[in-house]
């Protein structure tokens, strides 16, 4: 089977002093064997809960409300427990954006990679041993298995971290701008080596990221989130030269570019208050193109040939 | 009289109330009760004549009566009426920490601001000092002290103050060093305003509200160093009441006359209470200004 | 640097606080008293040559500044000089029966505000901003305010003196006979397999030990539930979660983290410890330093007071580095 992840309709809520904030809503995207989903879109707009959320990773006051995330054919939504506790790392996985805080201070590279191992019903002895050979897949010399991680540069600190999400050679890596924190020469390095794993092992990964740029390098399909919602989800080639919904290409056209005369144009206004958001589409009130029916109700997912859109513009098919 | 006190009251609550207003339910309602307690303490020792019913150096009774309406806290093994002798140790309590809590301000605070102002060798020596002192067992070094100069109020709170100057010291100083390296200190200085004008004008007032945590504090600790001293008989002078040479007076007494430790032994700890209590309230409500 | 050297540098640190202090205890010991020998004789009705004669003898002739690096040297090589009081007895003796008693009363204090502190400190810290967390927090901010003596008196009142279920006070039955090695008597006891003496040791400690440990507890559940609240919010700890490590083991990684600033802490509070062991002392005539300062002071005992400020320096003194030491060990940031 080629589709390793499957979210369905996924719903989450933060139940908050002041309010509820719908910070995801109705979120559906797949991932197949080694693809790379980029999740795009601004500040606030959900995707790292969508993220935290395919590890049953929310904080309180943060809970899945609806949904199911499928991880072959497991629902890690209806885990719990010990069910869940092994699902974390084994099935889906995670890698931080801050790579400087990700690690416990006081304990050694080599312990902590060991640990993931171990609690997962590895041996001792064995854990130690794939430790070396972790640390050599993501491109780090065996001996930093003896140093502490204020000794370790951010982006060794980041591999570190990749070598710990991939210990048990999970399904799913979730990566939660995994660059933002490093500078750009290091950051190629770090994507290269995601891009060898998932081609190696057929790791699916979701890429949260801001940024545009990079999704448009790396990315196999693309989602653009805003205020919660995917509005926009499909091979990356589609969604960039052709984007459908007046977000997706507001967003593009925010993007400066080198080699074109016309200044990047900024999307006026600002995302709703999620604890309110509005009726209907919640785009609707910074769209250019918004009509009546926006302002009512919210646009279903539509599908247009490879793609999906939530954008009533589209309304037919 | 009863007009004159209930002015009093609303006034404190008024301006009580401005300064803990925006603390927690919590908090709050154990920053009031604090006040209230040190302020029943005070008010208690200042009417002391009128509260008290008997003279507290004298006997007026047998020794070593149970409380009883005649007596509300006993007679001790002297025949004085402790109640008597609770009210007025009050005064003795409250007037060498004051002296103490303002001695070691006075002095620790313009050292801690002057040396950390002007720095340099001095600087360095002083502070040396002042961590050695604030690092021995405070007291300790008390006893000593108190001990040299003999047992009288004023020398235990000279006694006591040396023991605080330290942690004046070192609060100012350290804060000074940290607003010494701001902008608007360096402008000060570069349009040539003079250093104690800067010291008292420009840094001083930042450093009021942590100072005052630090008095409520240390207040409540000089309490008990109070109490200490004068349990080892280093404060004063039989036959003057207070507090702590009557717990010590009473712990021989423990199995015939129990009741004589309470009373000195609550006082004590209710006052560190309600100045601790204030204190808190106080490193809490700068916390939120500041934090 | 290495561990070796940073002992040594740090415990060079040690000599100048030592030094300050006693200087100061020499100021007020040999300066403000006047004649210290009039003092405690307590009387002017001595003929001057007699007078004199006893100055020679005891070397409170020389001037100052010969008294002070004389005394210094001779304490060096672990001659305290002798009582003023009870002529010809030296302090240092004295000094070395008494001090393994504060010592063994400050470690069982020490001790016991350490299971309190962290015990309460640990829970608060789990349970944030419940109930249970705010008790804690107060129980920490207010269990200082104790007065030791009180506490005291009130444990021997119900203990003892009620209940009957521990003594009043002392170290041990002096009925039970105990073979001494390192002073103390809890260690020794079980050294030397004496049962009937280690349940008296013990029976004798508890009360003193609780009455200090409660008043000192308090700091502890501040600090640690602070921290822990730190700790269990950062990024490795939801990261440790991530992985699927059990939830036990990530609250002994927290707990691991977040005890670091305690350790420092309670090197910082030993000199609470001792002030406070000393109350404690004379509230359970626990035969130590302290009892023996009080003893001293009203003799006026000048040599034996100043010898017992020296000591104490040089105790706080090496425990601070003690503590520093055990800090570089637990975080090794400070190390490399």
């Amino acid at each position: 089977m080629n589709t390793v992840l499957r979210v369905e309709g996924l719903t989450v809520h933060y139940y908050t002093l002041r309010g509820v904030v719908r910070a995801v809503e109705d979120a559906s995207l797949e991932a197949g064997k080694g693809e790379l989903v980029a999740l795009v879109g601004e500040s606030g707009c959900g995707k790292s809960t969508l993220g935290y959320s395919l590890l049953k990773l929310v904080p309180p006051p943060g809970r899945i409300v609806k949904g199911r995330v499928l991880v072959e054919d497991k629902d890690i939504v209806s885990l719990s427990g010990e069910a869940l506790r092994r699902a974390r790392g084994e099935l889906v996985s995670i890698v931080f954006q801050d790579p400087f805080t990700t690690l416990d201070p006081v304990r050694t590279i080599g312990d902590q990679l060991a640990e993931v191992m171990t609690e997962h019903g590895v041996g001792e002895e064995e854990a130690r041993a794939r430790v070396g050979e972790l640390l050599e897949s993501v491109g780090l010399p065996r001996e930093l298995a003896k140093r502490y991680p204020h000794q370790l540069s951010g982006g060794q600190r980041q591999r570190v971290a990749i070598a710990a999400a991939i210990a048990l050679d999970p399904r799913v890596l979730v990566a939660d701008e995994p660059t933002t924190a490093l500078d750009v020469i290091v950051q190629k390095q770090i994507m290269d080596l995601i891009d060898d794993i998932r081609r190696r092992t057929g790791m699916a990964v979701i890429l949260i990221t801001h940024d545009i740029a990079l999704a448009a390098e790396r990315a196999d399909k693309i989602a653009i989130m805003y205020a919660g919602k995917i509005v926009e989800y499909g091979p990356k080639s589609l969604v960039l030269r052709n984007p459908l919904h007046p977000y997706t290409r507001a967003l593009i056209a925010s993007v400066p570019d080198i080699d074109s005369d016309k200044w990047p144009e900024p999307i006026p206004g600002y995302p709703p208050d999620l604890r309110r958001p509005p009726p209907g589409c919640r785009f609707a009130p910074r769209c250019p193109r918004a009509m009546p029916v926006c302002k009512e109700k919210e646009p279903p997912r539509i599908r247009v040939a490879d793609r999906i859109v939530s954008c009533w513009l589209y309304r037919g098919g | 009289m009863v007009e004159v006190v209930t002015v009093v009251a609303r006034k404190l609550r008024l301006g009580l109330g401005s300064l803990l207003g925006d603390l927690p339910g919590a908090a709050r309602k154990l920053a009031i009760a604090g006040t209230v307690i040190v302020g029943v303490i005070i008010a208690m020792a200042v009417f002391a004549p009128l509260i008290a019913p008997y003279d507290p150096t004298k006997m007026v009774d047998s020794p070593l009566l149970p409380p009883s309406a005649k007596h509300l806290l006993g007679t001790d093994m002297l025949g004085r009426d402790m109640f008597s002798r609770i009210v007025y140790g009050g005064r003795i309590v409250l007037w060498v920490v004051a002296l103490a809590t303002a001695l070691s301000a006075a002095i620790g605070i313009p050292l801690g601001l002057l040396s950390g102002y002007h720095g340099g060798k001095t600087d360095r020596a002083l502070s040396m000092v002042m961590d050695a002192i604030y690092a021995f067992p405070s007291l300790i070094l008390a006893i000593a002290l108190a001990a040299v100069l003999g047992p009288s109020p004023v020398n235990a709170a000279i006694a006591i103050s040396v023991v605080y100057i330290p942690t004046y010291f070192r609060m100012v100083r350290g804060q000074v060093l940290q607003i010494k390296a701001t902008p608007f200190i360096e402008s000060a200085r570069a349009l040539g305003i003079p250093a104690s004008r800067i010291m008292t004008r420009h840094i001083l007032p930042h450093l009021l509200p942590t100072i005052m945590v630090v008095f409520s504090l240390s207040a409540a600790d000089a309490v008990l160093t109070e109490a200490a001293l004068s349990f080892l008989g280093l404060a004063v002078r039989p036959p003057t009441p207070d507090w702590g040479f009557d717990l010590y007076a009473a712990k021989g007494f423990i199995q015939s006359a129990p009741w004589l430790i309470m009373g000195p032994g609550v006082m004590i700890t209710l006052l560190a209470l309600g100045l601790a209590l204030i204190g808190e309230g106080l490193g809490e409500k700068v916390r939120r200004t500041i934090g | 640097m290495g561990l070796a050297r940073y002992v040594a540098v740090r415990g060079a640190l040690i000599i100048p606080s030592v030094l300050i202090l006693y200087t100061i205890a020499f100021i007020i010991l040999r300066i403000l008293p006047g004649n210290p020998i009039l003092a405690v004789l307590g009387t002017k009705n001595i003929p001057p040559e007699q007078l004199r004669a006893l100055e020679h003898q005891l070397g409170l002739d020389k001037p100052l500044y010969v008294q002070y690096f004389d005394y210094l040297w001779r304490a060096l090589h672990g001659d305290f000089g002798q009582s003023l009081v009870i002529r010809g007895r030296p302090i240092a003796a004295d000094l070395a029966s008494r001090l393994p008693a504060t010592i063994e009363l400050a470690v069982a204090g020490l001790f016991v505000s350490l299971v309190l502190g962290l015990g309460t400190g640990l829970v608060a810290g789990l349970r944030r901003d419940t109930k249970i967390d705010t008790a804690m927090r107060i129980y920490g901010a207010l269990t200082y305010t104790l007065f030791i003596p009180w506490l005291g008196l009130m444990f021997q009142l119900v203990f003892s003196v009620w209940l009957h279920w521990l003594p009043v006070s002392g170290r041990i039955d002096p009925r039970v006979h105990l073979r001494t090695i390192t002073g103390l008597y809890l260690l020794d006891s079980l050294l030397t397999g004496n049962w009937a003496a280690f349940k008296s040791a013990l029976a004798h400690i508890v009360l003193p030990a609780l009455t200090l440990g409660i008043v000192l507890s308090g700091p502890y559940t501040r600090l640690l539930r602070n921290n822990l609240a730190v700790v269990l919010d950062s990024n490795f700890i939801l990261a440790y979660r991530a992985h699927g490590v059990r939830e036990k083991r990530i609250t002994w990684h927290a707990f691991r983290n977040a005890i670091i600033p305690v350790v420092t802490y309670a090197g910082l509070q030993f000199a609470l410890l001792l002030g406070g062991a000393v109350l404690t002392e004379t509230t359970f005539d626990w035969p130590g330093v302290g009892t023996y300062l009080v003893e001293k002071i009203q003799y006026r005992d000048y040599p034996a007071i100043q010898a017992v400020i020296l000591v104490f320096a040089l105790i706080v003194g090496l425990i601070s580095l003690i503590v520093d030491i055990i800090y570089a060990y637990l975080d090794p940031r400070i190390r490399y």
